[in-house]
């Protein structure tokens, strides 16, 4: 038997996985990051467009700050997110950009002078200031009041990866690498690490730690088409699940960016349309305006994708061999731009779609993106339930995102996260309640069931084939759990889902029967499991019967926030039942800065909590009297809800800015 | 605009792939073919899948963004390295090679293990930021960088480890411990940037040798497979000539 002992355990390689690792490291824990694959590939690369962080180094970011930021995060969030932990990240994420500054990343920078832009169709000049030049610049996305998104070209994600990875590097991080965690190792409500599985010669190791990280990212594959990485599986909610203590949050909550490529899902920025990039539907005609006469284009991700598929279902959809879709015009941006700042978008249409963007208009369609949900953890990210127990990143629901995420919110709260949830899970490992009380002979139980259920699968004979229960599930997904959803088409996912399920039990491993490196085995255990994690989402949406940012129910439009101001818990406790249990966790008005309110899309429909115009009055009552007396916004802030005190002590201080220099008493 | 083109023709594919299982004592490397029905806009991240779901699911490969980001899936294609998942099928005759790329350690079939390669070379080479005067303080305005020159390291960092221009590299098969382009890439990428403290003479330790700068024979085969078109050439042109000057002041 292979046990390895170390103080953090952290499954998962990309941004959040190893900001917690060099995090912990710094603070003079050890630690072992085990991922599937080499942490430079990881599905972070991916992000494009950009990390918000509220600098407000560029003309069209001035007088952005932490405020700006909050009240953006927390309107895109349709009021789901827990406002103290937006409150902590909207805090520490300029200085987790400039961290990754220091080490390394290239971002791109303010350039003093004038300079042309599109903005809403038409060419203006923006003039940078001489104060301002070589800071780090940014760029308008949606939903946002302020040009925030900062980048490297289109290349953001794979730059800051890199930093990251060569930082673990400098910092002699253990990275165990094609290692796959498949179960947790548990005992009396705390976690003690995981048992894994090596991919290329199929060896089973126990890990044991005194904290557990899952850092694995989001579950988008349980759809038939998605813009994630393909092994963005939910493997890391599955084993979560699958404990029965730990539970997930808000698994319904699923995001569908507007412009990824007809048929493969690719992803094309969101500053294609930040930077002046237009959709236009068959006739060539820009509709946006019609449905969103304010923020058009740049209305948030949730609100686009639902008016594009609003604008199909009009019939006004380009046909194709794989069906309907819209057009993406980036041709007014010119090629020059297109080259310097959209080069990854350029590249991906090259060689995927054989068109050159910058003549040409890029057939796009709203696409499964995002993860909103994920393991339910406390501000800490510790789980609730499941003690040692730690998450973060896409992965988790701490929750920031409620049930609509900005774009340029995610990178940025990879490695915000990060840097806070290594600083908690240190303070646990020095603390004497978090040694190691598990008896080697309950890892040797854990590890000889894990084995036991591999050679089950191997010697299922006459069962079912993983790929057709998982493209059934796809398909599911896709048809019945989408942008627009019916509570008709929800029960039925449900049941099929449920049929799947119980199906998944006998899998059988077709032909490839070894147990080394074995892509059938892979894809048979992990078909199982993307079952179950796809009930949660199915279930939990089924259940809602309200409409909140991305989860939009056509037979209830209105956000109800009477009835459903809650996050969605879900656990599976009994290994036998075949639905998860579902409960839910109140998410109480009388403790927010910004009450619920409209966000502006559409029309307002809204079912008022009683509370709201309560909680709203004491908001600017107590707001209006400390502006009266000259207090500063961070005194008023800290008057209508305090978060400091929950962060990390090295955190606390306030961030530099052009137009707010640190006082000495700040320094 | 308005309408794609459509009406290519769809062929049937024929593909071999060169396989093999370390990890099966009875198994010698061998060819398999597999006959596929082309479809519009195919790659071969499709094709593979395919045939994985319905020839053969033991046939081992690597994917992962399947958006040419992440390198991930660098293979011989036709004999050349290039990253499958964006290559279009249309583009290659119907009948089409496969095989994993040479010097890396062999997982099964198409799979390698580039990761403990570029690890180590990375640990090698130190590339990251050597900066240990500074204490950083995170709360204040970031260091500034001219806006030129962010954008000329960001050109070099755009390389994603895919491990092509290693397959394609003439020097590295005669000297196995040569770090390649991607790790002359990476220092130039640092030596340009002012972050990085280090000095000429730092980076003369680490490529002012036969394993480094000065075994490249100038081949090229880099250049020619980069599939991010990395400026490959004048890098190791220009690191060649300040390696010259630092090592001839000595």
């Amino acid at each position: 038997m292979k046990i390895i002992y170390t103080d953090v355990l952290i499954i998962g390689g990309g941004l959040a996985g190893l900001r917690v690792a060099t995090g912990v490291k710094e603070r003079g824990h050890d630690a072992v990051v085990l991922t599937l694959v080499p942490p430079k590939r990881s599905h972070s690369a991916a992000a494009q467009g950009g990390m918000q962080a509220s600098l407000a180094n560029c003309y069209m970011g001035e007088g952005d700050d932490e405020d700006v930021h909050f009240m953006d995060t927390i309107k895109g969030s349709d009021w789901g997110a827990d406002q103290e932990v937006a409150r902590m990240f909207t805090h520490c994420a300029p200085k987790a950009i400039r961290e990754l500054a220091a080490w390394g990343v290239p971002w791109s920078r303010v350039d003093r002078g004038d300079h042309t832009a599109i903005i809403n169709a038409k060419k203006v000049t923006i003039t940078e200031s001489d104060e301002a030049h070589g800071l780090i610049t940014a760029r308008d996305f949606g939903g946002t009041k302020k040009w925030r998104t900062c980048y490297t070209s289109d290349g953001t994600g794979h730059s800051m990866l890199y930093a990251m990875d060569n930082k673990a590097h400098e910092d002699k991080v253990e990275i165990h690498e094609r290692l796959e965690a498949i179960s947790l190792l548990h005992e009396n409500g705390r976690c003690y690490g995981t048992i894994a599985r090596n991919l290329m010669n199929g060896e089973l190791v126990a890990y044991v730690s005194k904290a557990t990280t899952i850092a694995t990212g989001g579950y988008g594959r349980i759809y038939e088409i998605s813009t994630n990485a393909i092994i963005c599986q939910g493997m890391g909610q599955a084993i979560a699940l699958e404990t029965g203590v730990a539970t997930l949050g808000n698994m319904e909550a699923i995001q569908f960016h507007p412009t990824a490529i007809v048929p493969v899902g690719i992803l094309t920025t969101e500053g294609c349309r930040g930077d002046g990039g237009l959709l236009l539907d068959k006739d060539g005609y820009r509709f946006m305006p019609d449905y969103e006469p304010d923020k058009k284009e740049l209305a948030s991700r949730d609100v686009v994708s639902r008016r594009m598929t609003e604008h199909m279902r009009k019939g006004k959809g380009a046909k194709s061999h794989y069906g309907d879709h819209l057009w993406l015009d980036i041709t007014i941006l010119g090629r020059e731009h297109i080259e310097k700042n959209l080069r990854e978008v350029k590249e991906i249409c090259e060689n995927f779609l054989g068109i050159d963007p910058a003549e040409e208009w890029i057939p796009v369609r709203p696409t499964q993106h995002y993860s909103m949900g994920g393991i339910r953890t406390t501000y800490k990210g510790e789980s609730q339930t499941l003690k040692g127990l730690y998450s973060c990143g896409e992965a988790a629901c701490w929750d920031m995102h409620g049930f609509n995420r900005l774009g340029g919110n995610s990178v940025s709260e990879t490695v915000v996260s990060g840097m806070l949830v290594s600083e908690y899970i240190s303070d646990f490992c020095d603390a004497p309640e978090s040694s190691v009380n598990i008896h080697s002979s309950t890892v040797e139980k854990f590890l000889k069931t894990e084995k036991e259920k591999i050679e089950a699968l191997l010697t299922v004979e006459n069962g079912e084939d993983a790929y057709v229960l998982r493209r059934a599930m796809e398909k599911i997904m896709m048809e019945k759990v989408g942008i627009f959803r019916n509570g008709n088409d929800l029960q039925k996912a449900v049941n099929e889902l449920e049929v799947l399920y119980k199906r998944s039990k006998n899998i059988e491993v077709f032909r490839s029967k070894s147990r080394a490196a074995n892509p059938a085995l892979v894809n048979a255990y992990r078909t199982q499991r993307m079952l179950k994690v796809a009930l949660t989402v199915a279930y939990g949406a089924l259940l809602r019967t309200e409409s909140r940012g991305a989860h939009s129910r056509e037979d209830y439009p209105e956000r109800d926030d009477a009835n459903w101001l809650k996050r969605t818990i879900t656990s599976w406790p009994d290994e036998e039942q075949t639905l998860p249990t579902v409960t839910y966790e109140d998410i109480p008005i009388s403790k927010m800065e910004f009450p619920p309110g409209f966000r502006g899309y559409g029309k307002n429909l809204t079912i008022d909590h009683p509370e709201t115009t309560i909680r709203q009055h004491t908001v600017d009552v107590i707001q209006e009297e400390l502006e009266k007396e000259g207090a500063s916004r961070f005194e008023i802030q800290n008057a209508l809800m305090p978060f400091k005190h929950r962060l990390p002590e090295k955190y606390q201080n306030r961030n530099e800015r052009l137009n707010e220099p640190l006082g000495e008493e700040d320094g | 605009m308005g309408e794609r083109k459509q009406g290519e023709k769809l062929r049937m594919l024929k593909i071999d792939i060169l396989r093999f299982d370390p990890h099966d004592p009875d198994d010698v490397p061998h060819i398999d073919t597999f006959e596929i029905q082309e479809a519009h806009g195919m790659t071969l991240f499709v094709a593979l899948n395919e045939i994985r779901e319905h020839h053969d699911n033991s046939l081992k490969f690597d994917f992962v963004c399947r958006a040419g980001i992440c390198g991930s899936c660098s293979m011989l294609v036709n004999g050349k390295p290039t990253l499958a998942c964006r290559t279009l099928t249309k583009k290659l005759d119907s009948h089409i090679t496969l095989a994993p790329l040479p010097l890396f350690e062999l997982i099964g079939d198409l799979s390698i293990n580039t990761g403990t390669w570029m690890r180590g070379m990375n640990e090698r080479l130190e590339t990251w930021i050597h900066d240990k005067e500074q204490e950083l303080n995170v709360d204040k305005l970031e260091e500034r960088m001219e806006p030129e020159l962010a954008d000329e390291i960001y050109e070099l960092d755009r390389c994603i480890e895919c491990g092509c221009c290693v397959a394609g590299c003439g020097t590295i098969q005669m000297r196995p411990d040569f770090a390649g382009a991607v790790g002359l890439n990476k220092i130039a990428r640092y030596h340009l940037d002012p972050r990085d403290k280090r000095d000429d003479k730092d980076y003369y330790e680490l490529v002012g040798d036969e394993n480094g700068v000065f075994g490249c024979m100038t081949l090229l085969g880099c250049e020619d497979v980069c599939p991010k078109d990395l400026p490959l050439q004048s890098k190791i042109a220009y690191l060649r000539r300040m390696m010259l000057r630092t090592g001839l002041k000595g």
